[in-house]
């Protein structure tokens, strides 16, 4: 009984919200280029789905991409410098600022050097930069948890660096990279939505793209409708990630 | 006496903190089971590194003739790696020197049926109790047929029952290739039950106050426990222990 109420909370509060909006928007006769009742946005997906879904899946894509090519990037970075303390020291306050320098500044030097052919390589450059540093912290961190007495094991059997690296350390860090690749996926969409608002109508027709088209024809509805389509591919995204990370850490910790 | 690995007026200092052991003298013999006891702190573990040859003296000198591939160590923790299976646990001291796989695992088999695990070799550290996790941790060791064999506190977490039938065993493995063992323990008990020699540490800077030769024979007789050579090596211990703090103190 709790349980099912549980579930129909949240649901209930939405209809709630969702009806109070139509009648506000009714009652007050809020003119639909500024704010449109809910009605015409599920109208607008209704009408837009298959444009939604290919815009999504634009986003998605990139994001994904971004994604796997932070994941190699970080890890071949944080594994190199594990091999040497003396470079971890001087790569790591160049990525702190790199890391805290926010995305929207850089996009406009980004979208130069990617060429005003390609603004898709400066989305998912944008995209790949901000999913690197939550990996890369995770595997700098991952590298230095292995158990100290399996360090001194692998001294005692005079295990090469490379072994070192490859057999103990970075097998240690799996559960911090796990971490990093779930916090780093949702970092990838926004990445990826904040470098399509800034290359603007050149870039990849994702989401963000046609929030920003909509805007600029005063479309609410059509705004809100991709804006919904967003938030329900980060709530799944995010789901499937979570599940990931539980089922490697299962398999890491075996069981 | 010959000798495979002594400490010769060795001392520890501890970064910025003062002395952490010694002056301290040792020899370990081939073939011999030696236990170092002391109050926590005592500088122990720190004389264990130090037959290991992963530590280095500050000061004095310490002799090896063991090679470290021949050297192995337990500690209190199993330390197994929870992503590899058992059998790849036990395997890793001879793959990471580079025994092919087939062979490495074949021997990680053998190793761990020696320790009583037999037909666990898939399983992985968390399936297994503490007291399995500690033998496949033994069995890691044992795998590489050591000379020199080093065990830091390794049944400190089990319980009474375990920690006796694991002392048993860890006897009855001696008596077939014969390293020699030293290991550490708080215990007084374990100690005169396990070690032919029991080398009494004080407090910190642990210094070695005493040496008390346990009579019998390795393994223990069934009933060694209630033998009057049992307990006059355990008083003798204790005895050398109260007055170790008391000098210190």
């Amino acid at each position: 009984m709790s349980r099912l109420a549980n579930a129909l909370a949240p649901l209930a509060l939405l209809a709630v919200l969702l009806a109070g909006w139509e009648g506000a928007c009714r009652l007050l006769h809020v003119p639909s280029y500024f704010l449109a009742p809910p009605s015409a946005v599920a109208a607008a997906i209704g009408a837009d789905w298959r444009a939604l879904v290919l815009a999504a899946w634009n986003t998605l894509s990139v994001a994904l991409l971004a994604l796997l090519i932070a994941s190699l990037l970080a890890q071949i970075i944080a594994l190199l410098i594990g091999l040497s303390p003396l470079l971890e020291h001087a790569v790591r306050p160049l990525a702190s600022v790199l890391q805290v320098t926010p995305v929207v500044a850089i996009a406009p030097l980004v979208l130069i050097w990617a060429g005003i052919d390609h603004p898709e390589r400066a989305v998912i450059a944008l995209a790949v930069l901000v999913a690197f540093f939550p990996i890369f912290s995770g595997a700098v961190t991952g590298l230095h948890a292995a158990d100290p007495d399996l360090e001194r094991l692998f001294d005692l059997y005079g295990a090469g660096r490379l072994q070192r690296a490859l057999r103990l350390r970075l097998p240690s860090a799996v559960p911090f990279l796990l971490e990093g690749h779930k916090v780093g996926a949702g970092l990838a969409i926004i990445g990826a939505v904040v470098a399509e608002f800034a290359a603007g109508s050149g870039g990849i027709r994702g989401l963000a793209w046609r929030i920003l088209d909509a805007g600029n024809k005063l479309q609410t509805a059509r705004m809100i409708a991709a804006l919904v389509v967003l938030g329900l591919m980060g709530v799944v995204l995010h789901a499937g990630l979570d599940r990931l990370e539980r089922f490697g850490l299962a398999w890491w910790r075996g069981r | 006496m010959s000798s495979i690995v002594s400490l010769d007026q060795v001392e520890v200092d501890y970064p910025n903190r003062g002395r952490a052991l010694g002056p301290f003298n040792l020899t370990v013999g081939p073939g011999e089971v030696l236990a170092l006891v002391g109050p926590s702190g005592c500088g122990k573990s720190t004389a264990l590194r130090l037959l290991s040859g992963l530590e280095l003296p500050t000061r004095g000198r310490l002799i090896r003739t063991v090679g470290r591939g021949e050297t192995a160590l337990v500690f209190q923790a199993p330390t197994l790696a929870p992503w590899l299976t058992a059998q790849a646990n036990v395997a890793l001291p001879l793959s990471l020197s580079g025994v092919p796989k087939p062979s490495a695992f074949a021997r990680a088999s053998e190793a761990l049926a020696r320790v009583g695990l037999a037909g666990v070799d898939k399983a992985r550290p968390a399936q297994l109790s503490g007291g399995m996790a500690m033998r496949v941790s033994l069995a890691r060791a044992l795998v590489t047929n050591p000379k020199l064999l080093l065990l830091d506190e390794p049944f400190a977490a089990l319980d009474e029952i375990t920690r006796r039938t694991l002392a048993d065993d860890v006897l009855k493995l001696w008596a077939d290739s014969r390293p020699a063992i030293v290991f550490v323990t708080h215990n007084v008990e374990e100690a005169a039950y396990m070690a032919d020699r029991v080398v009494v540490i004080s407090r910190g800077p642990g210094r070695i106050v005493g040496e008390v030769p346990v009579a019998g024979l390795l393994p223990r007789p069934p009933g060694f426990r209630t033998s009057q050579g049992f307990r006059e090596a355990a008083e003798a211990v204790s005895a050398r222990l109260a007055e170790g703090s008391e000098v210190t103190a």
